[in-house]
């Protein structure tokens, strides 16, 4: 080791030893960890967490509650870890306050665990199972995840106490091409969608002439149904500025940016509180662990552009422009921010950075497949139990993240699609789901990786509907330079709204696919370029839904307002209820006089709300398509 | 692209004055740099909840750029806004997993408990109606914000519940029928 390396080494190891020390201390008393990233808040965090800290002091215990980050159930929000000495650490799911009040006098102030409200525990004990005792457990594979939910994500001694900052150390020691070696070697590929290689990115920076250059991470989540980079903002920003400082460090930057969504305000402040104690520690500002390095970083808050995650659109955006990507090359990594070279990468690329540091690039491309090393990361959402974050190696089945991970199909429902990618990925049926996920497998199939949201669609959910919907969120996001995108996705757009309108003409599926083929030479960007996935995957793979509704207005998935009527089965109504007479908004349900309920279509608005109500009690509303016009008076 | 919204009244000579001295506050924080153009329509916006015409000729005048493009970047965002917000606001969440789970039906509700279309405020200025495109609580849908606040799972039910929690009187009609629904 250099001697500046051994400064290095020497500065960080007193970091990480006061850290220890300093979590020591909180480790030999009790502590409750409540999570309270923006999922946990939204489903009542922050008052389990205020009936905690009450009970814990009406009780007089001195226990601490600290705020974390998201563990990635979200079917499970809030959640909330307890440890005690002398017993496992548990995890609770679903708290709320009267659970979070028993769990003070039961088991913090006396020794009962509460079991019956456990969910797992993250050590194996003889007490209770472990999250790798369940399917979701075994199929997952947490890197960037592993320390979400578990570290207080405002304290930066959590993270140096887990070994936060080694690979910065380390990497300074590397010296920058050994880093960029090492990161090449490890193939990982770019997260945020396309999938480039980052260590050839890293590589090309370092090499274009032009001095300063600058690093921005696109933390500008547009992707309507993901929020694995909320999370990893949310729950452990550190692992973040360290990957960014390293990708720093290897091309020879002094400055850098983080593109964050404006709509992300828990995100930003976590962010900034991080920045802060970063260069509080050293670990940021002027001579990065007392190193010739010198590294700062700024939070640039985007305003809301889905074509923003796009490069150049986010260099316009930092500079102060309309969002409006350019023709490339030059790539950015050349020519970017104030025309020098600068490197874009994800949340998710940048956090791998860290792990691929400490353990190595033949660790790394054990894991995965060998394309594609290493994990992904999705948003599991829609029609599937286990909603939430979930880690699995490259190469996994969808099968598996859906019914094993996800835990399969909420109500029994059967299943239809998996929408993956996000507005430019695509909607796979059944038999797709046993490929292997990675990013050339997926483009094959003519979806894609994309960020990493992943909707799942059971027999309700209309495939026209969903190809209507992506569209017309591309069409509003299109900045309007290129004519195919900003004209084709409109009459597109059109064309599928006159579709699940009941307007729709026997022409209308070729033009849809003429349109489309158009629009992806015709664009520049990759917005344009995807925008038509949706609705290709839709025809391909489900090309008798969209027959339907144009030859015999009817919907079969019983979705598209217009192609529907709502009515009370006889056979099935009590008579003497009136749940759904309550619960509709505009009067629409009345009783006749022979007491059975019936719908008035006239006033109908198709809320849904009558049916969901008497859902658990007769199902006696039901819907038909197409819809009948007649029936309702007799 | 989107019609773009109109500005609706003129401000009255004292709220001239507030909106000055408050674009006045934001711009010394920031050096007159085109390149700063975003964070000062952000912060502007922070301060007066929307970017009113004479704030907008004011930012351009002080970072010296022509006056349509502080307008086109005004419009190409959707964090931006031209109109003034309701006292509260409700953003209404359309992202994949809550348009899946009913978002639009949400958002019918709100319209016609409001009597207004997505993206305007009420006559009283009382609630504006906006759609956002996810907000990342997917495991929730179908999410609604009101004032910043999540509210989870949204049925047409809460949404007469969250307008009636701001004092909202609901259809007569509604309460009526549902005692005459009773006594049958």
């Amino acid at each position: 080791m250099s001697v500046s390396g051994l400064k290095v080494e020497q500065a960080y190891q007193q970091l990480k030893i006061q850290a220890q020390q300093k979590l020591a201390g909180l480790q030999e008393k009790p502590y409750v960890l409540v999570g309270t990233a923006t999922c946990g808040r939204a489903a009542g965090a922050l008052n389990v967490m205020e009936t905690f800290c009450n009970e814990i002091e009406k009780h007089q215990l001195d226990v601490k509650v600290l705020e974390v980050g998201c563990m990635g159930h979200c079917y499970a929000e809030p959640m909330v870890v307890i440890n005690k000495p002398g017993f496992p650490q548990l995890c609770y799911g679903s708290v709320d306050e009267g659970i979070a009040a028993r769990l003070v006098s039961d088991y913090l102030a006396n020794d009962d665990p509460c079991f019956e409200f456990a969910m797992a525990a993250l050590e194996p004990n003889d007490l209770f199972p472990t999250f790798s005792d369940y399917p979701r457990g075994v199929y997952e594979q947490k890197i960037v995840l592993t320390d979400c939910g578990l570290i207080d994500p405002q304290d930066i001694d959590h993270y140096l106490a887990r070994d936060g900052y080694t690979a910065l150390a380390k990497a300074l020691d590397m010296g920058p091409d050994s880093v960029i070696a090492e990161i090449k070697n490890s193939k990982l590929r770019g997260r945020g969608g396309a999938g480039f290689p980052t260590g050839i990115k890293w590589e090309t920076c370092k090499n274009a002439a032009g001095t300063p250059k600058y690093v921005i991470c696109n933390a500008d989540e547009g992707d309507p149904g993901a929020f694995m980079d909320r999370a990893l903002l949310e729950s452990n920003p550190h692992q973040l500025l360290e990957g960014l400082t390293i990708a720093a460090y290897a091309i020879g930057a002094a400055k850098g940016y983080i593109y964050v969504r404006a709509e992300y305000p828990l995100a930003i402040t976590r962010l900034r509180t991080a920045i802060e104690q970063a260069r509080e520690k050293g670990l940021l500002g002027e001579s990065v662990l007392g190193s010739k390095f010198s590294f700062d970083i700024k939070i640039f808050q985007g305003s809301g552009a889905f074509v923003c995650g796009e490069e150049t659109a986010l260099i316009a955006s930092i500079e102060g422009n309309a969002g409006i990507p350019n023709n490339r090359p030059p790539f950015p990594a050349i020519s970017g921010f104030h025309g020098k070279p600068t490197i874009i990468n994800n949340v998710k690329t940048l956090s791998y950075v860290s792990h691929i540091i400490n353990h190595g690039a033949d660790w790394f491309k054990s894991i995965g497949t060998p394309n594609s090393p290493g994990t992904a990361v999705f948003a599991l959402a829609g029609k599937v139990v286990g909603t939430g974050l979930a880690e699995v190696p490259m190469g996994t089945t969808l099968r598996t993240l859906v019914y094993d991970v996800g835990n399969g199909i909420k109500d029994d429902k059967n299943f239809k699609a998996v929408q993956i990618g996000g507005p430019s990925g695509g909607c796979l049926p059944e038999p797709a789901l046993d490929l292997p996920i990675d990013f050339d497998s997926l483009q094959e199939a003519g979806a894609m990786m994309g960020s990493g949201g992943l909707v799942v669609l059971d027999e309700d959910d209309c495939m026209v509907e969903i190809a209507r919907f992506f569209l017309e969120f591309t069409q509003h996001e299109s900045c309007g330079k290129c004519t195919f995108c900003r004209l084709g996705t409109k009459q597109m757009l059109d064309i599928l709204t006159d579709i699940t309108q009941g307007r729709g003409k026997p022409e209308d599926i070729d033009l849809l696919w003429e349109l489309a083929e158009d629009i992806k030479i015709g664009s520049l960007c990759a917005l344009g370029k995807t925008a038509p996935n949706p609705v290709l995957t839709t025809i391909r793979f489900f090309r008798s839904e969209y027959e339907a509704h144009i030859e015999e207005g009817r919907c079969p998935a019983l979705m598209c307002k217009d192609l529907i009527t709502y009515h009370i089965v006889p056979e099935k109504c009590s008579k003497l209820c009136d749940a759904c007479i309550g619960s509709c908004p505009v009067e629409a349900v009345y009783t006749r006089p022979d007491m059975l309920k019936a719908i008035d279509l006239e006033k109908c608005v198709k809320c849904d709300n009558c049916l969901v109500t008497c859902l658990t009690l007769y199902q006696a509303v039901a819907k038909k398509s197409p819809p009948v016009v007649e029936e309702g008076e007799s | 692209m989107e019609p773009m919204e109109e500005p609706k009244e003129e401000p009255m000579e004292d709220e001239l004055e507030i909106i000055h001295a408050e674009v006045d506050s934001v711009l010394k924080r920031y050096e007159s740099n085109p390149e700063k153009l975003i964070p000062i329509l952000q912060g502007v916006q922070a301060k007066l909840g929307y970017l009113p015409k004479e704030a907008m000729l004011q930012i351009a005048d002080a970072v010296q750029i022509p006056e349509v493009e502080v307008y086109g970047v005004g419009t190409f965002y959707n964090q931006f806004r031209l109109n003034p917000p309701g006292k509260h606001q409700i953003k209404v969440c359309m992202g994949t997993a809550c348009h899946m789970t009913g978002g639009r039906i949400i958002m019918d509700s709100f319209e016609r408990r409001l009597e207004i279309p997505e993206g305007e405020t009420t006559p009283d200025r009382e609630f504006s109606l906006e759609r956002v495109a996810c907000v990342g609580c997917c495991a929730l849908a179908p999410v609604v914000l009101v004032d910043e606040e999540v509210e989870a799972k949204v049925r047409p039910t809460r949404v007469d519940g969250i307008l009636l929690g701001f004092g909202m009187e609901l259809p007569s009609a509604n309460n009526k029928q549902k005692e005459e629904g009773r006594e049958e």
